[in-house]
């Protein structure tokens, strides 16, 4: 019990996948204007790598390792992943069409977040089981919906101030968003 | 900070400023009658709702109290001849508004002679039927004297359809500079209580409480010996603080119930009514006349001679203050001219503007007394939290409105701000935090007109459509059955020819 | 080798036929947002915004072809609640300051011809055959569709005049 206490807090907080690993800052950065959007993306994002890790797993375990085709690795999860993430695609397009639209490019672009491959291809380097793949895949997916959220939040704050010219827009964002990952290194310490 | 102060804090009991009051020595010095000026100008709609409706002709002349123009709507009231005289024009004329734009007037040139019509007044007021009071209140076009101008016969038989139990006199006058409602409260305080008596019988509510602020001693002295012989009409000193007299202040601090956020005082089975509007009701119901005249103080740094002067509904602002005593210096230090409270009246662009129902006060502010400063940043102090009446969050609200957030800003509450001005008298930095959300409800309101617009031509669009194709079908229909009869005809005519050809060759 | 290539085979057609059947479970027929878009907007087609008709407009603002400020006789309040549907930012000031306008029609110069009330999306303007036309302020969303149509310039947009009931005040400059 306290290993999957100690799994999950440490892939959400301690080794976030945003602020720590510096994977999948693109959704961060495009879909943090407004705290629903961000959550819608962090949903989305949980789903497709909680199915992801599973996916991965099975392959690498039952497919790639038996036939000893570790080469095809990386090839085989981008298929995978990008599968879950057009069902994903089709599953909010029906469910929720204004949902759709506001995350608009970077539903399909969760393809290509790093993050997803990342989370994958380190189950594997660290020989996980199935459950701790799923763990680890859900625990960083709470991390990253949890500092989308965050950052969301500033974002509408920072919105009402009045920023200087030059700062306006994306530069005050990434000092926010720098700022709040040194609050996260504040984690690294965390004895759990 | 005191013991009691931060208890008040924590119970959000000290909402509100403590504006220095300026009300003496204009609220000792007795009301001046001020005689009919030569020309009368009163713009059609002095009320909130429709506007009302002329029903004089130019040239015609009209007695005193004679019905000029009629109200027009659920909510209106009607305007009367404030003297005897000759009807000039109806036109446009600067409206007593910060936009400087022109309303709809009647212009009555004055004979001289004041002459009343004939008025029909009722000895027995308690005798008459509720909803006769009302309509008499009504006909004679009484409206709040407080400032907002409500049709009062509105609130009267509303209040006694919806069964009220108690009816709050506003005697509050918590804008500083005003003392037109304390002047009337020591010099009528029996008609005021006649009045209420009659409000009572009216509404049907059971009590009626009198909320005056404890910084009119006098007031309130006279008030009780007024209703000292009477059962059902308290006299509630209340602590001076503005906004006391806002309706929903008043009711709380005198009944201890809350206005619901999107109610009305009816709801919690209140109705308000301000003191000077017993008095016009008073009127209106003894003695049959209408709502021809008001007290309105003249005050300022500027005013030579600050008082209360009883004036004609439709006298110009520039001949009350003439009256009055003029400005000091010819005016050369006025840096604000105001109709009404200095923190919730209208900033006027011309003193050529004329006392309408509900205009409380004329006030010419020096420069040290508008004490104007360019805004500077919010620095988040929160002054204006802990003064909001409403319990809202200004700063935070004129930052979304800045942004035009509107929706996040109706999120806030917006809507319940009822735009007293406390949070832009606190703000250090000088926010004109007001203007924000006076500016915002406008811009809301604009677009639901907008919306109702849209959807309203849109369903016209809708119908043009279908009329269109409805034509298009009857003129393809028309001309399919024109043409089955043009064959019809056709094959008759070749049958006919046939049978003609055969009885030939027979 | 063979095992590569046909693992890969057959993992891609798995795939391929579970997001086929997926497909055909949860197709979307039509665009939902673009029909709630529609169903927001004057539906007077008009053509200022420069597509055919409201749908036109409707679906090139889904697509991100057009702003959500495109429509002028929609105004603020249209724009903002579509930038609300689809989560964008607007720049409400993009849409004129100048507020709304109408048609007018000047009657020393108004013959009476009827052109201009045919083209009329909303019906606005009454008149009847050589009689003066006259522009039903209510109606009118200010499409401008009429104007080209007059033989003698008698019809011309003019801003709608600022009333008491319509005032807004001014939003504060600074801070």
């Amino acid at each position: 019990m306290s290993e999957i206490l100690l799994l999950l807090l440490s892939t959400a907080l301690v080794n976030n996948v945003v602020l720590i690993k510096f994977l999948g800052l693109c959704p961060v950065m495009g879909v943090s204007k407004s705290v629903d959007s961000a959550l819608g993306m962090g949903l989305a994002t949980t789903f497709v790598l909680m199915l992801a890790s599973a996916a991965s797993w099975m392959l690498d375990n039952w497919l790639l390792q038996p036939l000893g085709l570790g080469y095809l690795r990386i090839l085989t999860f981008i298929l995978v992943i990008a599968s879950v993430v057009q069902f994903t695609e089709m599953f909010v397009k029906k469910t929720s069409p204004g949902l759709y639209q506001s995350l608009g490019i970077y539903l399909p672009l969760i393809t290509t977040n790093c993050a997803v491959l990342g989370v994958a291809l380190l189950n594997v380097q660290q020989q996980f089981s199935l459950f701790k793949s799923l763990l680890y895949g859900f625990g960083s997916a709470l991390g990253f919906t949890l500092v989308l959220l965050i950052f969301a939040g500033l974002r509408e704050r920072v919105a009402l101030a009045r920023v200087p010219a030059a700062f306006a827009g994306a530069p005050v964002a990434f000092i926010t968003i720098s700022l709040l990952a040194l609050a996260f290194m504040g984690f690294s310490g965390l004895n759990v | 900070m005191g013991f009691m102060n931060l208890f008040k804090h924590v119970l959000g009991d000290d909402w509100g400023v403590h504006p220095d009051d300026h009300k003496r020595p204009a609220a000792d010095r007795p009301v001046r009658v001020m005689p009919v000026p030569a020309r009368l100008y009163l713009p059609l709609q002095q009320h909130l709702g429709g506007p009302a409706r002329p029903v004089v002709l130019v040239g015609q002349s009209v007695k005193k109290g004679e019905l000029i123009a009629e109200a027009q709507g659920a909510v209106s009231a009607p305007i009367h001849a404030p003297t005897s005289g000759t009807i000039a024009a109806v036109t446009e004329i600067t409206a007593p508004h910060p936009s400087g734009l022109t309303l709809q007037a009647i212009i009555l040139e004055a004979d001289g002679l004041d002459e009343w019509q004939e008025l029909s007044g009722c000895d027995d007021p308690f005798a008459l039927d509720p909803a006769e009071i009302g309509k008499r209140v009504a006909a004679a076009g009484v409206v709040g004297l407080g400032g907002a101008a409500f049709p009062s016969a509105v609130k009267l038989t509303g209040a006694s359809r919806s069964k009220v139990t108690t009816l709050v006199m506003n005697g509050g006058e918590c804008e500083p500079y005003l003392s037109c409602d304390d002047r009337q409260m020591r010099d009528s305080a029996a008609g005021i209580v006649d009045g209420i008596r009659i409000m009572l019988h009216a509404t049907g509510a059971k009590v009626a409480l009198v909320g005056i602020e404890d910084n009119k001693p006098e007031a309130i002295a006279a008030m009780q010996a007024a209703a000292a012989g009477v059962a059902n009409v308290e006299i509630r000193p209340v602590p001076a603080r503005y906004p006391m007299g806002s309706e929903k202040q008043l009711i709380q601090v005198l009944t201890g119930k809350e206005v619901p956020a999107d109610g009305r005082a009816f709801d919690i089975g209140v109705v308000v009514h301000n003191v000077g509007t017993a008095l016009a009701v008073r009127a209106a119901i003894r003695e049959g006349k209408p709502l021809i005249s008001r007290v309105v103080t003249v005050n300022g740094n500027c005013a030579a001679n600050p008082g209360n002067i009883e004036v004609r509904v439709g006298t110009l602002a520039e001949e009350v203050i003439a009256f009055a005593g003029g400005l000091k210096g010819d005016g050369l230090g006025l840096a604000r001219r105001v109709m009404g409270g200095p923190m919730m009246g209208m900033q006027i662009p011309h003193w050529r503007v004329p006392v309408v129902k509900g205009s409380s006060g004329i006030l010419a502010f020096d420069a040290a007394e508008v004490a104007e400063q360019e805004p500077n940043p919010c620095i988040r102090c929160g002054s204006c939290v802990k003064a909001c009446p409403m319990g809202l969050l200004p700063l935070e609200m004129s930052a979304r409105i800045r942004n035009e957030a509107y929706d996040d800003a109706i999120g806030l509450g917006l809507k319940d701000c009822i735009a007293c001005g406390c949070c832009a008298y606190v703000c250090p930095s000088k926010i004109p935090l007001v203007q924000f959300f006076v500016h915002a409800k406008g811009e809301l309101a604009a677009q639901d007109r907008a919306k109702l617009r849209n959807d309203a031509t849109k369903k016209l669009a809708l119908q043009r459509q279908d009329r269109l194709a409805r034509e298009a079908r009857e003129k393809a229909e028309a001309a399919a059955k024109r043409k089955a009869e043009r064959e019809a005809a056709a094959v008759a005519k070749a049958a006919a020819t046939a049978a003609a050809g055969q009885g030939e060759v027979v | 080798m063979i095992a590569a290539i046909l693992s890969l085979t057959v993992l891609g057609a798995v795939l391929g036929i579970a997001l086929g059947i997926a497909n055909k479970f949860l197709k979307v027929e039509g665009n939902p947002v673009v029909e709630e878009l529609v169903a927001m907007m004057p539906g007077s087609n008009c053509g200022q915004c420069g597509f055919p008709g409201c749908t036109g407009a409707a679906e090139a603002i889904v697509a991100g072809t057009a702003a959500a400020t495109c429509c002028p006789p929609g105004g603020k309040a249209l724009a903002s609640a579509i930038a609300a549907k689809l989560g964008l930012t607007v720049d409400l000031s993009a849409l004129g300051d100048d507020g709304p306008k109408i048609a007018v029609v000047s009657e020393e110069l108004c013959i009476g011809c009827c052109r201009c009330s045919k083209v009329c999306p909303t019906d606005a303007i009454i008149g009847a055959a050589k009689q003066v036309h006259n522009v039903f302020r209510e109606a009118c969303t200010g499409c401008e569709s009429c104007i080209d149509k007059c033989p003698t310039e008698a019809l011309a947009m003019k801003p709608v005049p600022v009333t008491l009931q319509h005032w807004v005040m001014p939003r504060p400059l600074s801070a």
